[in-house]
């Protein structure tokens, strides 16, 4: 058993960190990341941590150089938000095609301009066809547990693909939460140390990153994409060794009082938490309401996610992301595709919520379900809404 | 015409005789970047890790599922050449501090081009130098984009004409002076920058091997001709390296720990430049009083340097 303890999220995710023994960390300060970076130096500097801490001079060059360390057979981590993650774009599908078991935590912020330095999921939905597993938590402990699976996911054999662990900006990095951090015995037990297929080391010399044109290039697009949707497997397994050891459940999808509900809402990270307060208000009034919390982004999970809604009447999609001028948001446009072919399934909504750091309250959560319930003509289902504009 | 004296008798004993970048490769014919590079794997040895940027090198060398490349190598992206091997020499120190990988030296290089170097690698290898990591970064300069097609960088020397900066009849081609990367990179305060020229293999095998023999970075400036991007015959790429060199447009120079020595190679009288210029197409518009105005500056420039190897070595000593 792990030790109860009162921690800021980014220190407590640099502890957990610290607790898988990385080789070797390249980081780029940018708000609100940075205390994950500035905890890990700290950790360096004090002789906790016997790792290599890069501090790079941009976000570009952390990538590239957790990329050469990976390269190399070094267990290597960075972190990063925002215009971070957004410089570091080019890169994320070459660590992904070149099989690279990097992880990554983004502490979500929204991607200027203008510029804004709080939460929404604006910089991590560019990223989705990256070929990264993308995985979200909802609390400081997810972010603990999170960070730490994410290493054992990414290293296994049959994955050897970069995983990013997503942490809300502010609404969660910045918090002081109860948590309970994992021994140091329990993580080696848990997390092997890394074994790569290939390095590049003078005993055997390798090329990585080789350039391939058309006779070449489909069939790797082909194979990363086998990849992602393999990944699966082994995220599972992880989890539930993880259930087993540390005794905390993690799925693909969570659900909350969403069995029987009629109407249901389907939120991403730290939404959830106060989604869940509006679903036991509604239930008190009788509304058949329950909540859907996708916490695995990539690899999409079709099954457990028309298995959570198939029951409900209507589903509201929220996004704190726009694709202007699209269909909706990103998560709706997913969430809406995937249940194309399914002969039953529910009114879909979406709302789009939280830009910036717009704080949304219980309250919210309860007016777009009397909205959604009150809507006999079905019409908002094709199209999407800016919850709480001024207009 | 062996164009290095004694070439034959000196080379089988002072040049590995281990090919570490195999033939098959796809560069032009006649291009003196491949034959640099033959001669850097040769001073590295086995033990040396290359993170290479997207260029005309990377491209010839590594067409999947071939490789030229017998020791290992990395390419990821084009303005990273030099953190991905920051990253790849952190990554190393910490597994073998650790035990986790053999206990032997290998050396980390990073390469790149004049447009991977100068331009949009620039950032990346100020990083990378500052941080002091244990690693040589060495561009091949061919003083434009050619992979691309011949387009101008800061490498690009005044009036030549390239794709973006052609000649015209109110343009003389490039309108800016070269970048002066070797002195960039001394002010870094790194412990050793170079010059070098495949067209000098000795004197450039030496300073490969110098700055593999420095803990920390260090930095060389390979001058690689280009004939394809220059419009010169591809039988001339070491005459033409080596008149770049004989008129001062491209000196050979070292600069270890902030002292300069200009290299035993260099002529006591430098060639007027127009012998270095007339033989290239990209130059061919240049009007005498243009050439004129070059010539003026790469005097000044070569004065410039010589000043300082005599300042600087006299004011250390």
């Amino acid at each position: 058993m792990g030790k109860r303890v009162g921690l800021e999220v980014t220190v407590a995710v640099a502890e957990a960190v610290a607790l898988c023994r990385i080789d070797m960390a390249g980081v780029y300060p940018i708000t609100p990341q940075s205390h994950i970076a500035e905890h890990l130096s700290t950790l360096v500097a004090d002789g906790k941590l016997d790792a290599e801490f890069m501090t790079v001079e941009s976000e570009h060059s952390a990538m590239s150089a957790v990329i050469g360390a990976s390269g190399a057979g070094a267990r290597s981590y960075t972190a990063t938000s925002s215009q971070g993650l957004m410089l570091m774009h080019e890169l994320l599908p070459i660590a992904s095609a070149m099989r690279l078991p990097i992880t990554m935590a983004i502490a979500n912020r929204a991607v200027s301009g203008p510029l804004n330095i709080l939460n929404d999921h604006s910089d991590i939905m560019p990223q989705r066809d990256a070929g990264w597993i993308v995985v979200f938590a909802e609390n400081g402990q997810e972010a603990i547990d999170l960070s730490i699976q994410a290493f054992k996911i990414a290293e296994h054999k049959d994955v050897m693909l970069p995983v990013s662990v997503n942490i809300d900006g502010f609404q969660l990095t910045h918090m002081v939460e109860p948590v309970e951090m994992p021994t140091q015995e329990d993580v080696d037990q848990f997390l092997p140390p890394f074994v790569p297929h290939a390095t590049l080391h003078p005993a055997r010399p390798v090329t990585m990153g080789a350039f391939a044109m058309s006779d070449y290039f489909t069939e790797i697009m082909k194979a990363k994409d086998e990849a992602v949707k393999n990944s699966k497997k082994v995220i599972l397994a992880v989890w539930d060794e993880w259930a087993k050891m540390f005794d905390r459940s993690y799925k693909p999808v969570e659900t909350y009082k969403a069995d029987d509900a009629d109407f249901l809402i389907l939120t991403m990270g730290s939404m959830g938490e106060t989604a869940q307060l509006a679903i036991d208000e509604l239930r008190v009034k009788g509304v058949k309401a329950g909540l859907v919390k996708l916490r695995l982004w990539r690899p999409f999970p079709f099954a457990e996610i028309k298995a959570a809604i198939k029951n409900a009447k209507k589903l509201i999609v929220t996004d704190r992301a726009v694709s202007f001028g699209g269909p909706g948001g990103p998560v709706f446009s997913e969430i809406k595709s995937a249940l194309y072919a399914e002969t039953r399934r529910p009114a879909i909504y979406n709302y789009i919520y939280g830009l910036g750091g717009r704080d949304v309250t219980v309250h919210d959560f309860v007016g777009m379900f009397e909205k959604i319930i009150a809507d006999t003509g079905n019409v908002a289902a094709d199209t999407y809404e800016f919850w709480g504009v001024r207009e | 015409m062996n164009i290095v004296e004694n070439f034959d008798l000196y080379a089988p004993r002072l040049i590995n005789k281990k090919e570490l970048l195999s033939s098959g490769h796809r560069a032009c014919s006649g291009c003196a970047e491949v034959l640099a590079v033959r001669l850097m794997c040769k001073a590295l040895g086995e033990n040396t890790v290359i993170a290479s940027a997207t260029g005309c090198m990377e491209i010839a060398s590594s067409m999947f599922p071939t490789t030229a490349w017998e020791v290992p190598w990395i390419h990821v992206a084009f303005e990273n050449a030099a953190a991905v091997a920051s990253g790849v020499e952190a990554g190393l120190k910490a597994l073998r501090r650790k035990g986790k990988i053999d206990d032997r030296y290998v050396k980390v290089v990073g390469m790149a081009g004049d447009g991977g170097t100068m331009d949009i690698g620039f950032q990346a290898l100020s990083g990378a130098m500052e941080r002091g990591h244990d690693m040589i970064f060495i561009c091949f300069d061919n003083e434009a984009y050619m992979n691309t097609g011949i387009q101008r960088s800061s490498g690009t020397p005044m009036g030549a004409s390239t794709t973006t900066a052609p000649a015209g009849k109110v343009s003389s081609g490039q309108k800016t002076w070269k970048k002066n990367m070797p002195e960039i990179m001394v002010a870094h305060n790194v412990p050793y920058v170079a010059t070098a020229c495949p067209s000098y293999p000795l004197d450039f095998i030496r300073k490969i091997e110098k700055a593999k023999s420095i803990k920390g970075p260090s930095y060389i400036h390979c001058f690689s001709v280009c004939p394809t991007g220059w419009r010169s015959p591809s039988h001339t790429v070491v005459s033409m390296g080596r008149l770049a060199v004989e008129t001062g447009v491209f000196p050979l120079f070292e600069v270890e720990n902030g002292r300069y020595r200009i290299s035993p190679d260099m002529p006591k009288q430098l060639k007027p430049i127009n012998d270095y210029f007339k033989p290239q197409g990209r130059f061919r518009h240049l009007l005498a009083e243009e050439i004129d105005t070059i010539q003026e500056k790469v005097t000044s420039e070569y004065r410039k340097l010589t000043e300082k190897a005599r300042f600087l070595k006299t004011g250390n000593e």
